[in-house]
């Protein structure tokens, strides 16, 4: 039976990997995130469903760990915040070159730096620009809710094991320390090592039975097979956007302007919606779920319909470099954005839209933008 | 009577391992990597579980163990193929999981990885093949590189008093609880292959009991890096490296010898 708690973000995430059959978690405390190993220490799922639980000495140590069980097969999951990220972002680039399905969440605090331990949003270029080295992309997905905490542990493990690949949750320190009610899944049976072994023994190193080694690296020595290897990934990532892709749309049917935001943004610019629609402004929302894939058409499609966008997010500016690719210069695109661990209110959203976008009528300096650029 | 008469099964009275592959060497030729490589893997299809051992290859020299050895294999990043040996270990906890790294990777970048599955005591085996300098990136000092020891980047010889003096890694580790058994090979002679094969027996002897790590260095050459012959290079090994890193058990069933 699913059951209705009262939980943080954080916890809810932890409580969701045990019950969608995760088989390891590997951590380090850091916060805003470590009441995700802490429950887990606390939980016990070792006796609960026989999930293996371990505090490592580091997070470069923890990413490698989880890069060790995922080349056996394994369903592992990890999490940290910002700066323990950066330090895991070697493993990360490892994981995506040896195709190994894995799930990584960032509880994101300001940055750069050891910033502060206040929410922010300011690793989005760090997740979905590759972040470590190399030609590689994660899969992102971006709760905005302590349910989305709990709900997306399981799809981000379906799409790991999908497209064998690393996977990413980009919370921030807002959702992972709020608490909501969430409605939790029932249990799942962590799978058997036969049928571990079963499932994956094409790829994976559990053993040389009756069959040709499986070796796990990302190493290719010989450039056309290296190649091979980017063409490979780049394929995959092609397929999540056919078929992955995940956004949402509050709002958006007759709107005049758009606020594009992701995570505790959108939750915040859903309410500016409401305010400016009480105001009489026909404003909407796309929220992007996933934000790689990036739901370049649908903004494109309303590039046509509205007068202007503005990118929200707790950061100087990042997600709004990809709006204004989708929507090749159709439209005005600005972004808003409180940093430093502070969360825009929104009223200062709303008044946002109305002074970048609205009151400088963005969509006639787009025209002359456009014919000087003729020009 | 030709050659061809004289090769034949029948006259077979040693043979290659079937847990190396046929692929040519990366090493140079006098390197130990490929004895150190031979003995493990024959070890591991004397003992019979090769269905069931999982091994962890490094960065430097021996990243490309993997082609040679013909198990199942994981490549891990530099220096941390004791926290990728402690994951596999812990999600299978009946495989026999080994790791297999030079001095770079152990001992330099690795220190806290090795460090701390030690500490932990974690049910895996690591060969740690010492030969005080980075072959694969072309011999620079490495931790474990002697004083006075020339390499690329101590051309005037290591200078313990701005580099330190090379590390013991095995005595270090053989002082955390967690290591069950610890011991120092080499792989110049018969008479160290036989001994250094015993010692990888007993230590994934030790897996199969669940007594905890085993850590078995093995100091080797690098005649390349050292810019000597092969046999030069063994010389050069008994003479100096012997007698910093002096062979023998140094930890044996969880007791400091």
């Amino acid at each position: 039976m699913s059951e209705l708690k009262l939980m943080k973000g954080n916890e809810a995430l932890a409580e969701a990997a045990i019950r969608a059959g995760a088989d390891a978690y590997f951590g380090y405390p850091i916060t805003p995130q470590s009441e995700v190993i802490e429950y887990l220490m606390t939980e016990q799922p070792e006796k609960r469903t026989g999930m293996v639980v371990l505090q490592a000495e580091s997070e470069v140590a923890a990413i490698n760990m989880v890069y060790g069980a995922a080349s056996t097969g394994k369903k592992v999951m990890t999490s940290s915040s910002s700066p323990g990220i950066s330090l895991k972002l070697e493993g990360i680039s490892y994981l995506a070159g040896a195709e190994l399905p894995a799930v990584i969440v960032n509880v994101v605090r300001g940055g750069p730096g050891l910033g502060t331990i206040q929410p922010s949003q300011a690793d989005y270029f760090q997740s979905v620009k590759g972040g470590g080295h190399g030609d590689y992309h994660l899969y992102v997905l971006a709760p905005s809710s302590v349910q989305e905490m709990a709900d997306f542990v399981e799809d981000a493990f379906d799409i790991a094991f999908k497209y064998r690949a690393p996977v990413l949750i980009l919370s921030d320190g807002l959702i992972g320390q709020m608490m909501e009610k969430v409605e939790l899944k029932d249990q799942q049976e962590r799978l058997t090592d036969e049928e571990v072994i079963k499932r994956h023994d094409s790829w994976a190193t559990t053993g040389k039975t009756n069959r040709e080694r499986n070796i796990i690296t990302s190493l290719d020595l010989v450039s056309e097979k290296m190649e091979a290897r980017v063409h490979r990934l780049m394929a995959k990532y092609k397929k999540m956007e056919e078929e992955d892709l995940r956004f949402e749309k509050i709002m958006c049917d007759d709107a005049d302007y758009l606020f594009v935001a992701y995570g505790s943004s959108a939750r915040i610019a859903q309410k500016a919606v409401e305010l400016g629609r009480e105001k009489g402004l026909k404003v909407g929302l796309l929220r992007p779920i996933t934000l790689f894939p990036f739901p370049k058409k649908q903004l494109l499609d309303l590039a046509d319909q509205v007068k202007g966008m503005l990118s929200v997010e707790m950061s100087a500016g990042q997600m709004v470099e990809d709006v204004k690719l989708a929507v090749e210069h159709k439209v005005p695109v600005e972004h808003f954005g409180r940093t430093g661990g502070i969360i825009h209110t929104p009223e200062e959203v709303l008044e946002a839209l109305e002074q970048k976008i609205i009151k400088e009528n963005g969509s006639i300096r787009y025209h002359k933008t456009r014919e000087s650029s003729i020009l | 009577m030709e050659v061809s008469d004289i090769i034949k099964p029948e006259n077979q009275v040693f043979c290659k391992t079937q847990l190396l592959t046929d692929t040519t060497l990366s090493y140079c030729p006098g390197c130990g990597h490929g004895t150190a490589h031979s003995i493990t893997m024959e070890v591991i299809e004397e003992m019979g579980i090769v269905q069931d051992t999982i091994g962890v290859a490094p960065v430097g020299c021996s990243v490309l163990a993997y082609d040679f050895m013909n198990i199942d294999m994981t490549q891990a990043a530099h220096g941390r193929a004791p926290a990728v040996a402690t994951a596999i270990s812990r999600v299978w906890p009946n495989k026999y999981v080994f790791t297999y790294q030079g001095d770079g990777d152990l001992a330099a970048i690795g220190t806290a990885e090795t460090i701390h599955a030690c500490n932990r005591g974690e049910n895996i085996v690591i060969i740690f093949v010492n030969n005080g300098i980075y072959g694969m990136t072309g011999g620079q000092m490495a931790p474990t590189t002697l004083e006075g020891m020339m390499s690329s980047t101590s051309p005037y010889g290591r200078d313990v008093k701005t580099m330190g003096m090379p590390i013991k890694m095995t005595e270090l580790v053989a002082n955390l609880p967690g290591v069950y058994y610890a011991t120092r090979q080499a792989v110049h002679t018969h008479k160290h292959v036989r001994k250094a094969k015993k010692a990888i027996k007993k230590a994934f002897e030790n897996t199969r009991l669940n007594n905890g790590i085993s850590f078995i260095e093995i100091v080797s050459n690098c005649n390349s890096g050292w810019k000597m012959t092969p046999n030069e290079s063994n010389i050069w090994m008994e003479e100096n490296m012997f007698p910093y890193f002096p062979l023998g058990d140094i930890k044996v069933n969880g007791k400091l010898k």
